[in-house]
């Protein structure tokens, strides 16, 4: 018998132009409490999808208690006793307790199939109150809290005899009063014997529960350490120290006037107290974790969502956009983080993505002037040198690099002075990234305002000339890029009190 | 870096020219006259397929805006209800001695009306799905011309009224040269305006023509007006051939409607498909009913080939024409 419950060894798994887990390996024994930590995009989703049977890895080698296994599908890894509990918690909001609990493997009497309501709705009350927990399991899923539905999952987990819990970000969304009672009985079910992997960016959670953290960098393991064996700065130099090459242009120029000025913007359950000004010629780095609200501030301005407090100043006159249109007539352009559901019509030429901004300048009295059109789609396309062989090849198939620069080249169309781009190099590849960067300087240099929301610590320090990290929806520090230190946007950006 | 030039012309293919969903259906158009001369010797007379065309044409002009709404990823089931509202109204003001070309306008302008409710109710409540709230004005709509004319019917409309449904110039029947006219203004509305550029977005990504800056809001209100418009023109030309009106006119009208657009090659899930493709079903589906119906096929039997043909449309989705299609790159 083997040391360990589940042992990982030598996982890769790539998918369509990004390689998400490269050589990766993990151990975890019974009865640890194990954290995994790593920036966004560290690998850390994969590999969880991996040990619960959503994605088959391409390579390496899975052993639960010394044994090789594959875990074909999550049936599968449920069979195993594996069982997963989210942040945001996957559940059935109008059935109740119990029949969250026992969804897919309900109790049904032999003869007659019909299902034994007593029998479940007791066994749950057990499990909920081994958990502590004197939920009633006939309440509707939906009348609970986010912390009492995870404790529902919990229970899941045990009903189906989990004995490798993975806990994927449990107390992001919950009060310290609330993280406190999981605590407990996460502790629990270690002394019961269970092996749990807990995910998190608090560095709190990892000190209270955890006797061992792997880290994960770029899709790579960087290693294992006892909790009490490393120093905090090592474990963030080894969460984040990537080297930064030559990928950002350096800029010259000073910022010139202000051109946007945000006071006190707030939304109720989003965002509150949010205030920052933006100048000509200048990059804004707006960082945080993701959910950290950065998303919904720029919304916000670009007129998607409305917000519910504060005032937005653009050249020094107060404006109340309401429509992304009227944030475009005044000159605020927001590139999506999704382009494809937000920013292409996918089945559509480069062409006619491009100039979708533009036709009403491109129009006399509503008639569209086709070749002015093809000029001007073929001037910007080769402007930002998107690799095709013609304007009317179709977005969709193009590389995310290439549709994020037919997505700018939309933007390029418009008389803009901000412009708001929402994670502009997400899953695009290194050669594009650098293109895009040099891109995004440019439109610096020639005068345009620029906010960059980015969850890429390299990538906000070598681009931006002043960051805002946000978290739970608060701005909790404003850094200039001569001070800026990625420990700095981590400190700010993750809960700081535990740190010192 | 080197300096990528690329294309700004499309190379024309002959092979892509024709497989188009739209010669499919001039294939079948053909096929079906053919047909129909070889079973009825009455078929290829000049009169009677006149008289033919005008009596299918009517619901014609509906299908023009249906095209938009369908391209939009909408459908209007209240339609017909428009229909009899506005042919409603328009009959009992007559019939209380508002001069008939005053009767007509006012027609006109309760068909937009109603469509402009659709549009703002659509918009408004973006919870409802455009077939629910139309499912709702088509009951609403319906039931005031209930309340209005009582299940009566009216008319004892001028004579020269009925000159809509029944008139010539020269050879040609008015109603068909009013259909051309309103044909060609939608197709250039579709197809070479900004407005119908938007509309395509608008069916293919919402989200994404929102974020570029597109009015979304007032572009479907505009589009579902323009229905509404048009189901008035429906409810002239219909009431002036009926000779006179009842609530019950031009019941199921939105669904033979909705059926032609189908047929024509319009995607149900937004953004695909041509005005010109609807118009050819438009014949193709008249010419059908009549040339079957004089060798005294029974109307169900018709249903059923309608509904075959509809199947087939929607089966075939490959041969469809695309508005924007461009070469993939390799």
């Amino acid at each position: 018998m083997s040391e360990y419950v589940l042992e990982l060894k030598g996982i890769t798994k790539a998918f369509p132009g990004v390689r998400a887990l490269d050589q990766v390996q993990f151990q975890l024994k019974k009865g640890e409490i194990h954290a995994l930590m790593g920036e966004n995009g560290a690998g850390k989703s994969t590999f969880i999808k991996i040990i619960t049977g959503v994605h088959l890895p391409d390579e390496g080698e899975l052993y639960l208690n010394g044994e090789r296994t594959e875990i074909k599908s999550p049936k599968d890894a449920q069979k195993l006793g594996i069982a997963a509990i989210y942040q945001h918690v996957t559940c059935f909001p109008d059935l109740s307790v119990t029949e969250n609990i026992f969804m897919g493997h309900e109790k049904i009497s032999r003869r007659a199939k019909r299902i034994l309501w007593n029998d479940m709705h007791a066994e749950a009350k057990r499990l909920l109150q081994e958990l502590g927990s004197n939920l009633d399991p006939r309440t509707k899923m939906g009348a609970l809290s986010v912390a009492q539905q995870q404790i529902v999952e919990i229970a899941k987990a045990l009903s189906m005899q989990a004995r490798i819990i993975i806990m994927d970000e449990p107390t992001a969304a919950l009060t310290t009063r609330e993280s406190e009672e999981l605590y407990k009985i996460t502790e629990k079910l270690r002394d019961q014997g269970a092996a749990i992997i807990f995910i998190s960016h608090r560095f709190e959670d990892m000190y209270r529960l955890a006797s061992k953290v792997t880290v994960f960098r770029d899709s790579r393991y960087i290693g294992t350490w006892g909790v009490n064996d490393i120093a905090n700065e090592d474990l963030i130099v080894a969460m984040v120290g990537r080297e930064i090459t030559q990928l950002f242009p350096k800029r010259q120029g000073e910022p010139g006037e202000e051109l946007l000025r945000v006071e006190g913007l707030g939304k109720t359950g989003y965002f509150a107290d949010i205030s920052f000004s933006l100048k000509r010629g200048e990059i804004l780095g707006l960082t945080g974790l993701v959910g950290a609200g950065r998303t919904e501030v720029c919304q916000a301005i670009f007129g998607i969502t409305d917000y519910d407090k504060g005032r937005i100043f653009l050249r020094g006159e107060e404006i109340h956009i309401k429509h992304p249109w009227q944030a475009m007539e005044s000159g605020i352009g927001y590139l999506p983080e999704d382009r494809q559901k937000q920013g292409l019509v996918l089945d559509w030429g480069i062409g006619r993505n491009i100039t979708l901004s533009a036709l009403d300048q491109l129009s006399s009295r509503g008639w569209v002037d086709e070749q002015k059109e093809a000029e001007l789609a073929k001037s910007l396309a080769e402007k930002v040198q998107v690799k095709a062989q013609s304007i009317f090849d179709l977005a969709s198939s193009l590389s995310g690099g290439n549709q994020q620069k037919v997505v700018v080249a939309k933007l390029l169309t418009a008389q803009l002075d901000v412009i708001i781009l929402d994670e502009p190099t997400k899953g695009v590849d290194v050669g594009a990234k650098s293109a895009i960067y040099e891109m995004i300087s440019e439109l610096a240099a020639q005068g345009y305002g620029i906010i960059m929301v980015s969850s890429e610590m390299p990538e906000v320090i070598g681009m931006s000339d002043r960051v805002i990290v946000m978290r739970e929806g608060r701005v909790t520090a404003a850094l200039d890029a001569a001070t800026v230190t990625q420990e700095a946007i981590l400190e700010a950006a993750m809960v700081s009190q535990t740190i010192s | 870096m080197e300096k990528r030039v690329l294309l700004g012309r499309r190379d024309f293919s002959w092979k892509s020219f024709f497989l188009q969903w739209e010669w499919m259906l001039v294939l079948i158009f053909i096929l079906v006259n053919v047909i129909n001369t070889y079973l009825s010797p009455y078929y290829l007379n000049g009169d009677s397929l006149r008289d033919a065309t005008m009596t299918f044409l009517d619901k014609a002009f509906i299908v023009l805006p249906m095209v938009l709404i369908i391209i939009l990823g909408d459908i209007d089931i209240s339609v017909a209800s428009i229909v009899a509202l506005s042919s409603v109204v328009m009959a009992d003001l007559y019939t209380r001695g508002v001069p008939m070309e005053l009767a007509i306008f006012i027609c006109l302008a309760v068909g937009t009306l109603c469509g402009y409710i659709n549009g703002l109710l659509i918009t408004k409540f973006k919870e409802l799905s455009a077939v629910i709230v139309t499912l709702a004005t088509m009951i609403i709509y319906r039931g005031i011309a209930y309340i209005i004319l009582e299940d009566q019917a009216a008319g004892k409309f001028p004579e020269w009224f009925s000159y809509l449904g029944w008139g010539y110039v020269g050879p040609v029947p008015f109603i068909f040269l009013v259909f051309v006219l309103f044909a060609i203004l939608f197709i250039l509305l579709l197809h070479k305006t900004t407005f119908g550029r938007r509309v395509y977005a608008m069916g293919s990504n919402a989200t994404a023509s929102q974020f570029s800056g597109i009015k979304v809001d007032r572009i479907k209100i505009i589009v579902f007006t323009l229905a509404g418009l048009m189901a008035a023109v429906t409810a002239l030309f219909l009431t002036s051939r009926m000779g006179s009106t009842r609530p019950n006119i031009a019941t199921g009208y939105e669904l033979d409607v909705i059926a032609m657009v189908v047929l024509g090659g319009i995607s149900t899930s937004g953004g695909k498909g041509r005005m010109i493709g609807a118009i050819l079903a438009v014949f193709l589906i008249g010419y059908l009913r009549y040339g079957l119906g004089l060798v005294n096929v029974p109307a169900q039997m018709l249903l059923i080939i309608i509904g075959l043909l509809l199947i087939a449309a929607v089966m075939i989705p490959n041969l469809k024409g695309r508005p924007y299609k461009g070469k993939k790159s390799g």
